[in-house]
């Protein structure tokens, strides 16, 4: 309510807070994007067409893991924005690379998940329509965790290269945006897909 | 809503908080769904609500939804966003389990 007479630096250019504020409507329009996958999902989920079912296929230590790794980087994404906030690239740079780390390892273990579902269950796209709405809404969020990957490191290399200055500020803080959205969705997922496919 | 300069130069308690919050309400979910054998109906409005639960944790403690620079503006594209998602997804449960 009462105004802060210290303003983040990611905030202290017109420019910077204008485009915070733009990926702010562009995270909405992706809440949309992602219902829309849920709903196909949901919907087909019984489509099973004699194939493998979500009782079948779903493991809850994999997914349990999976989703314990999306947490905590999403966590130190978090501390990254601290440090940005103490304008302190070190610290920044570091929590950025952990969280690297972890995503990397969710998405290792996402890969391996699908590679197990086709060769080892026969569990393809083409296999029955609860298939193709899991692995279309699953895979369109590895899609994201894995963009957000790459976009991370481009980051990560600004930072090191111009440290931290209104521009990278803003940058450091729209990936973490980004990154933390990405952990809301993968919570729905965990809930509407995993979850719900062992009571369902 | 928050000082900075009071924020910077603490323990991030409200961080460790929201980890802390996300990780209990995950394994409060899956033990709600693996060890209590309630109504399928009962178990998947307990783990629905546990996860937009988590979702407004990510987004108060995580995402700084609620600091100043905009957030009115910031808080109706968010909340548009949810709006539209739980019209699409409960509609379209809605009308497909839909019988007479």
């Amino acid at each position: 309510m009462e105004t802060t007479n210290h303003t983040p630096i990611e905030y202290s250019t017109e420019e910077g807070s204008n485009k915070i504020l733009g990926f702010w409507v562009f995270l909405g329009a992706e809440i949309v994007l992602f219902s829309a996958l849920f709903s196909v999902y949901l919907v087909l989920h019984s489509h099973t067409a004699g194939g493998p079912t979500s009782k079948d296929l779903f493991e809850v230590k994999e997914f349990m893991i999976e989703t314990f790794l999306l947490l905590i980087s999403s966590f130190t994404c978090g501390l990254g924005t601290i440090e940005l906030r103490r304008h302190n690239v070190k610290g920044l740079v570091a929590w950025l690379v952990v969280t690297l780390l972890l995503g990397l390892g969710f998405i290792g273990m996402e890969l391996n998940e699908f590679i197990t579902y086709v060769t080892v269950e026969h569990a393809t796209l083409q296999t029955s329509a609860f298939l193709s709405g899991f692995f279309v809404l699953v895979g369109t969020h590895g899609a994201h965790v894995s963009f957000g990957i790459v976009w991370m490191i481009c980051v990560i290399i600004q930072l090191l290269r111009r440290g931290v200055t209104p521009v990278t500020a803003r940058k450091a803080f729209i990936i973490g945006l980004y990154w933390h959205f990405l952990d809301v969705v993968w919570i729905f997922i965990f809930t509407a897909v995993y979850l719900t496919g062992l009571v369902l | 809503m928050s000082s900075n300069n009071h924020e910077l130069n603490k323990f991030p308690w409200k961080h460790v908080i929201g980890l802390a919050l996300s990780l209990i309400l995950t394994l409060i979910a899956l033990w709600v769904v693996v060890s209590l054998s309630l109504p399928t109906v009962a178990t998947l409005t307990i783990i629905v609500l546990l996860a937009v639960c988590q979702a407004f944790i990510q987004l108060l403690m995580f995402m700084h939804i609620n600091e100043n620079h905009g957030r009115g503006y910031r808080i109706l594209a968010i909340a548009f966003g949810f709006y539209i998602a739980v019209v699409v997804v409960y509609g379209s449960l809605w009308i497909m389990w839909f019988t007479v």
